[in-house]
């Protein structure tokens, strides 16, 4: 299944129409405003403050209000040649702190996200190990389980990006990202069950994962990774996985590009090289100006988007007080500095994180500020504790050409006007 | 593998800590028989191990590839639609947009057999034989001139087939041609003028917010009561023209269109339980107004000709299946159509015998 990347041919639409209109009256006054007439809201008796409101039974499991159904999953028509092997985006300029809720965290199939039953699950670990495997769902929950949150970024994040400004939302351009805390077995338990010890040196080792879905999704991981830090998580943000999050099972590869944490996980092989799988040879390779491809890009690189004010979520406020605010995140470790500019790069002010960074998870940062209707060309740039610094499209492009598809993490422009509207822009 | 070592040396440590304490076997899971792991147990790597035993034409390949992948791929490999091109693009992946095919992309054959083994075709996985499945893999090759029309790849010759692109990657080499990115950042004067050279506005193809697809199943509050009312009535006034057709059906002409059915399969689902997919689910399409399914997002003119008042009976069937972009013009459906008027006669019976 492909996922195309370039433009389609232009259409109409109205995007930003209501925001809009509501966003012109409410600019005109600055500072602490003094009321002319006492509001209704307060002065009248309303409905809500003298009626009831539903009973406990009446949600045994409860969704968002009515008022935040504008705050969901969206999919990008065009991208895909079907709404099964395809791809739908997180709307992070709607979502604040750094866990994302599994109802509206972004999906990607292969072949469609399928149900499979706890007592269905079976989990195989074969190849070169000394006790070839099968677990049930079960036995899963009865190996010693550890609770880690990471983000999940496909690799094809902001891909669309990579030619120049398309899509007019960070949900569009940044939102293949999700933040979970995961709970489940380390797979180094597991493969620890089966013994490593007919695998030898385990230097060059790899494992295989494949999921249960029609698609299997095959991966090769080097050993050393497997070793380190990957689990096999059976509940996300503490409920269980989501069908469209690979339950009852997943793999977790923290840091490392979102296809290879695969779901409904149903087979983990110990071998002594890759297997070159369709999703690591054809897909998720990354192809240079002079026609020669990267493989085996795993790590996802720093980056950080500015979340609000973005072309969804534009100033609504008059002027005065404003806080921006956006997520970094990167693979290789925790985010250490995100700097803010309001002017496209020439100038940066170092953001405040609402809690120190977490290594290969989601930090929210902030920067509280003033704003009086000037133009604004906002950016966000990470530092990781590795200290590497998120790059310009500019400086990637130098090093990458410009046929690239995934691992786009380069700075983001929004073009924030003196009416509190944004728009995704490239700037020089 | 050394190239990132350095920096998991940190986060292992890190790990360490947090990961309960665990030494020695647990006993937990039983020992995986030969059985279950042969069945599972279907990769393929570069050098050939694991690929099975068998052989298959360029000749009988080209009829399986019609049969199960043109639907998407198209006949020739060239790819329908937005479906993946398996053909072409020698030389272009210098060029800007390269085209990405088996042919002039992927560095190993054994990539393509293990993924058509296990995957395809979409929505009918793991349902063809090995040697269908090598039949396929050498009309892929055929189609991307590699091999000659007599052709016949088995596991024996199987790695003798070159690939162009093989010696086209190099291993992720982030850290040194990149290294600049590893360096204290600019905070002031860092440009001269800042100057807007795209914007997104202008391109203008960001889907609207409001008509999203995810609005449809997301939000509680668009599905209203009254709105799920109609259509189930229409449903049902479709019902008494279907049962009079059912009584007459010929069971050897709908088991006929049973194995036509095979081609529409993966996209359609049809039976207890079926559900919209790639497209609508078809139980009771006998009857159905055009793009009357609810919950299904037709193209705009299958919607309208439903609007109009057409009805999904023989005649409509038939014109559709025959040449579905003719009869609906920029159909969702990337299906070329049924060549055989004997096979949309069977598949029309087998439609009818779900429609009561």
């Amino acid at each position: 299944m492909t996922v195309r990347f370039k433009g389609k041919s232009p259409s109409r639409r109205a995007f930003l129409k209501g925001t809009l209109a509501s966003t012109a009256g409410a600019i005109a006054g600055a500072g602490a405003a003094s009321a002319a007439t006492p509001d209704p809201l307060i002065t009248e008796k309303q409905s809500w403050a003298m009626g009831l409101g539903d009973g406990v039974d009446a949600t045994p499991y409860g969704l968002p209000i009515k008022y935040e159904s504008d705050v969901i999953r969206r999919n990008v028509e065009w991208l895909t040649a079907d709404t099964i092997s395809s791809i739908n985006f997180t709307p992070i300029h709607a979502l604040d702190g750094t866990i994302t809720p599994q109802g509206c965290a972004f999906e990607r199939h292969h072949s469609g996200a399928i149900e499979l039953r706890k007592e269905d699950y079976r989990l195989m670990i074969n190849g070169m190990v000394d006790q070839e495997l099968v677990f049930t769902y079960e036995d899963l929950e009865r190996f010693p389980r550890e609770n880690r949150t990471f983000f999940l970024e496909c690799a094809a994040n902001t891909g669309m990006e990579w030619a120049g400004a398309q899509l007019n939302g960070a949900q569009f351009t940044h939102g293949m990202i999700h933040n979970m805390e995961y709970t489940g077995v380390s797979l180094r338990t597991l493969l620890e069950e089966a013994g490593l010890n007919a695998a030898g040196d385990l230097k060059d080792k790899w494992v295989y994962v494949e999921g249960a879905d029609a698609s299997s999704n095959g991966r090769s991981i080097p050993m050393e990774k497997a070793l380190d830090d990957c689990m096999i998580a059976f509940k996300a943000n503490g409920e269980a996985l989501r069908k469209e999050h690979g339950y009852p099972a997943r793999l977790v590869v923290p840091g490392w590009e979102g296809n290879m944490w695969v779901k409904w996980i149903r087979r983990i092989e110990v071998m002594d090289g890759p297997v070159e799988s369709r999703e690591e040879t054809s897909k998720y390779t990354d192809t240079l100006a002079n026609g020669t491809s990267r493989k085996w890009t795993w790590v996802m690189d720093a980056k950080s988007v500015v979340t609000s004010p973005s072309p969804q979520s534009p100033i609504k406020h008059g002027h005065g007080p404003l806080v921006i605010t956006g997520l970094a995140w990167s693979g290789r470790g925790a985010i250490s500095r995100v700097d803010v500019s309001k002017d496209g790069g020439k100038t940066w002010e170092t953001a405040r994180l609402a809690n120190p960074g977490q290594p290969m998870a989601l930090t929210r940062f902030y920067l509280d500020t003033e704003w009086n209707g000037e133009e604004m060309f906002l950016q966000a740039r990470a530092m990781d504790e590795t200290g590497y610094v998120q790059p310009t499209k500019h400086q990637l492009r130098e090093v990458r050409g410009e046929n690239s598809i995934y691992h786009n993490n380069c700075v983001q422009t929004w073009w924030v006007k003196s009416n509190g509207e944004a728009e995704n822009v490239e700037v020089s | 593998m050394s190239k990132y070592r350095n920096l998991l040396i940190g986060t292992a440590i890190a790990a360490l800590a947090a990961m309960p304490a665990y030494a020695g076997k647990l006993g937990l899971g039983r020992a995986a028989l030969p059985e279950e792991v042969a069945a599972w147990n279907h990769d393929i790597s570069p050098d050939g191990t694991g690929l099975p035993v068998g052989s298959g034409s360029v000749e009988d390949g080209e009829m399986i590839f019609s049969d199960n992948c043109a639907i998407c791929h198209g006949e020739f490999a060239e790819g329908v639609d937005n479906w993946p091109k398996l053909a072409g693009g020698m030389d272009t992946l210098n060029h800007k947009d390269p085209l990405k095919t088996v042919g002039s992309y992927w560095p190993y054959l054994s990539t393509t057999y293990d993924y058509v083994r296990r995957s395809m075709p979409f929505g009918a996985a793991q349902s063809m034989s090995d040697d269908d499945v090598y039949a396929i893999v050498a009309y892929i090759l055929y189609s991307n001139d590699l091999v000659d029309d007599d052709f016949v790849l088995s596991n024996e010759n199987f790695l003798d087939v070159e690939m162009p692109n093989a010696d086209g990657f190099i291993v992720d080499d982030r850290e040194t041609s990149e290294k600049a990115f590893w360096a204290e950042p600019c905070m002031e004067n860092c440009k001269d003028e800042v100057k807007i050279t795209m914007r997104a506005a202008v391109l203008d193809v960001t889907p609207d917010e409001a008509g999203g697809e995810a609005t449809e199943g997301a939000a509680p509050a668009a599905a209203e009561e009254p709105a799920k009312e109609e259509p189930k009535m229409e449903e049902a006034k479709a019902e008494e023209p279907a049962a009079e057709q059912t009584a007459a059906l010929d069971p050897a002409l709908v088991a006929e269109g049973e194995k036509v059915f095979k081609k529409c399969k993966a996209c359609h689902q049809i039976g207890e339980g079926a559900k919209n997919k790639t497209g609508p689910e078809l139980n009771n399409i006998i009857g159905r107004t055009l793009g009357g399914h609810d919950g299904f997002k037709y193209s705009k003119t299958m919607a309208e000709m439903g609007e109009g008042g057409l009805v999904w009976n023989d005649e409509t069937l038939a014109e559709f299946l025959s040449k579905p972009k003719d009869y609906v013009k920029k159909t969702k459906m990337s299906f070329a159509g049924l060549k055989k008027d004997d096979d949309i006669a069977a598949v029309i019976a087998y439609l009818k015998s779900f429609s009561q």
